[in-house]
């Protein structure tokens, strides 16, 4: 387990350099030059003065393998630069926000744990039952549905909605902002505040609960037909057990390394759904970044964002071998 | 192998699992095995399939939606009332009438108009950037599994760089430096979204590489060129038309969402997307804004994975 582990690793940082070199010089080598950006951006056709005031201000006049070098000596000691706009320093903001990501994710992660996999357990037990139908229409229907219109068709029901019909305010769902910040046990909202929180969590687990309720239907499918699942039947075992005991620890497994990888997808879902809502995260700070061209806040969130992403791969990849000793002993599998 | 039967004497017929009672092939269940082993070079009848997939009414009806939504697209003068930039004076934000089927917006444009024309963006760059993503990764991916060794691990270590950043991040820092239009759009999907593809094919070529017929065209003196493009990758495809078809719908919605984030096409381009993310200002009077662009985009994407699914079951009804 071990030398897996360190290969892995080994794996992943120069995975991890590319990457981060590669959104370097996107942002930074490519045509779309960042102090014509700043300096007012594409379309504006910004003053020649202010663009070379810019340059010399940020070091953008440089060359570029200079540039390349203080981005990677600051981001190695986890500086992830300052602002254009307001000169904040990128690791307060990643700081600041990454704490109410961490909340909105929790639960949405939490829904789609407790309802997504059930579903698709029971949608594989009972297949072809009206039930399975249902749920294979109905996690399509999710997984096509952009993830803001929800978001904006949820405010409509349950705020807009209401208060046009002059409904009593306890009817009605907020809708915009993070709201009073009150919690207990770091996610658990307290007061008001659940109010804020229900919507933006409901729109993010959408998505997620659909692909894990599918996931799980056909990992369960598969696992169903399984030797062992007979075995554990023949030797007497009730059918709760072999299902929940026997199935479903071994249908978690890709379950689990699927959910990995879309893990990029729920990111691009928090990125519009905390749009849709105002919930100041990392997602809306990213969107925010791209409106006001604030290229250090876009690229160092968006480097935090994907060392995440690759941490979490890695995790998943580690924990499916550990599952699964079969996989330790492929020379090739897990890449 | 899962499939071979190591008990042959444990009754078949038993009520093991859902499936007992239906065999997915025709043959006993100890020879399943051996007609699994034949499977991967045997590619359906045309017919077949098409039989098939006209069973699933939920593939069905997606495949004529996407023909009338082509159709629509196709005909779009014709069929809109209004032009898309064209305004009415005095007509805000007003609901669904006979002259403003789906209502106007903030400035006064029809709706259903936008909403039309809007088919053409959406199909344009659904198609032609998955298009363009197949493309690439059917390239570099048969190039992996076909040459092995270190052409391979060059290839797939270049794939995991990008597939190391979220997609829509992705998405986002190229359409940041091309520009806002919808070609630009379209290159953006285009050239970030092959990497599922590439994966795919390199694995169809990693098992395809073995198989003995290639063996025989290589033997005959057949250039390398001729093997990927000729005998093999005629096998491969399956999954990647399925993989490709679900592919437009994800990257309709992906289009969608960077229209909404405000790096994609500018005003007054119909762009559904778009069109959704000016109604959220006026979500509270005028809810039909957000509705019918909405609308058109969840069903467009729902026909395209149904479609897909179809496809997908009615190619290899193994896997259903």
């Amino acid at each position: 387990m071990l030398s897996y582990t360190i290969r892995r690793l080994f794996l992943v940082i120069p995975t991890v350099f590319f990457a981060l070199s590669f959104l370097f010089l996107l942002f930074f080598a490519l045509p779309g030059d960042p102090a014509n950006l700043i300096a007012g951006g594409g379309n504006r056709n910004p003053d020649p003065g202010v663009i070379e005031r810019v340059q010399e201000r940020y070091g953008l006049d440089d060359p570029l393998i200079v540039q390349f070098k203080d981005y990677w000596a600051r981001t190695v000691r986890w500086d992830l630069g300052e602002s254009f706009g307001d000169r904040r320093s990128v690791n307060e903001i990643f700081g600041e926000k990454a704490v109410n990501s961490l909340r909105l994710a929790f639960w949405a992660i939490l829904l789609e744990i407790v309802v997504g996999i059930p579903i698709g357990v029971l949608s594989a037990i009972r297949r072809y039952s009206l039930a399975d139908k249902l749920t294979t229409i109905g996690t399509a229907a999710l997984s096509a549905i952009p993830v803001f219109v929800l978001g904006f068709v949820l405010q409509y029901i349950f705020a807009v909605y209401p208060n046009k019909q002059g409904w009593p305010d306890w009817t009605k769902l907020r809708t915009q902002g993070l709201g009073p910040d009150t919690w207990a046990f770091f996610v658990i909202p307290t007061g008001e505040q659940w109010r804020y929180l229900i919507l933006p969590a409901v729109t993010l687990a959408c998505v997620s609960t659909a692909l894990a309720a599918r996931m799980t239907r056909g990992s369960m499918l598969e696992v169903i037909r399984a030797d062992y699942m007979r075995t554990a039947r023949a030797k007497g075992l009730g059918e709760r057990q072999v299902i929940y005991g026997h199935g479903l620890r071994n249908a978690m497994l890709p379950v689990i390394t699927l959910i990995g990888l879309d893990f990029g997808t729920v990111i691009g879902a928090a990125v519009l759904t905390e749009t849709v809502y105002s919930w100041p995260g990392l997602g809306s700070e990213i969107a925010n970044s791209i409106q006001s061209r604030d290229l250090p806040v876009l690229l160092g969130l968006t480097l935090a964002v994907t060392v995440a992403f690759c941490l979490v791969n890695l995790l998943v990849d580690l924990s499916y071998a550990w599952f699964d000793p079969r996989i330790r002993l492929g020379e090739d599998v897990a890449a | 192998m899962s499939d071979v039967d190591p008990h042959p004497f444990v009754d078949p017929e038993a009520p093991l699992s859902p499936e007992a009672d239906r065999p997915t092939s025709g043959l006993p269940a100890g020879l399943a095995g051996a007609e699994q082993a034949s499977f991967v070079a045997q590619r359906p009848l045309r017919a077949d399939v098409w039989r098939r997939f006209c069973k699933n009414r939920l593939a069905l009806a997606g495949l004529v939606f996407i023909v009338a939504l082509l159709l629509v697209a196709i005909f779009a003068p014709w069929i809109a009332p209004y032009d898309y930039d064209e305004r009415t004076p005095g007509a805000f934000r007003e609901g669904p009438s006979s002259e403003h089927w789906f209502g106007t917006d903030i400035i006064g444009l029809d709706v259903f108009s936008r909403v039309v024309y809007g088919a053409r963006i959406s199909l344009k760059v659904g198609i032609v950037a998955t298009l363009m993503a197949v493309v690439i990764g059917l390239i570099l991916g048969a190039i992996a599994g076909f040459a092995g060794g270190k052409t391979d691990n060059l290839i797939m270590r270049f794939t995991d760089i990008f597939l190391a950043i979220p997609y829509i991040i992705l998405a986002i820092a190229v359409a940041t430096i091309f520009g806002q239009s919808v070609n630009s759009v379209i290159l953006v999907l285009g050239l970030t979204g092959w990497l599922g593809i590439c994966r795919i094919v390199r694995a169809s070529f990693l098992s395809l590489a073995r198989m003995e017929y290639v063996d025989a065209a290589r033997a005959l003196g057949f250039s390398r060129t001729r093997i990927i493009f000729r005998h093999m990758l005629p096998n491969a495809l399956q999954p990647v038309i399925v993989y490709s078809t679900i592919a437009i719908g994800s990257v309709i919605l992906a289009e969608a969402a960077l229209s909404f984030l405000g790096v994609g096409p500018v005003p007054p381009t119909p762009a559904w997307g778009l069109m959704v993310s000016e109604a959220k200002s006026t979500l509270a009077v005028a809810p039909h804004m957000l509705f019918f662009p909405g609308m058109a985009i969840f069903l467009t994407v729902l026909a395209f994975v149904f479609v897909g699914d179809g496809l997908r079951d009615a190619l290899d009804p193994k896997l259903k």
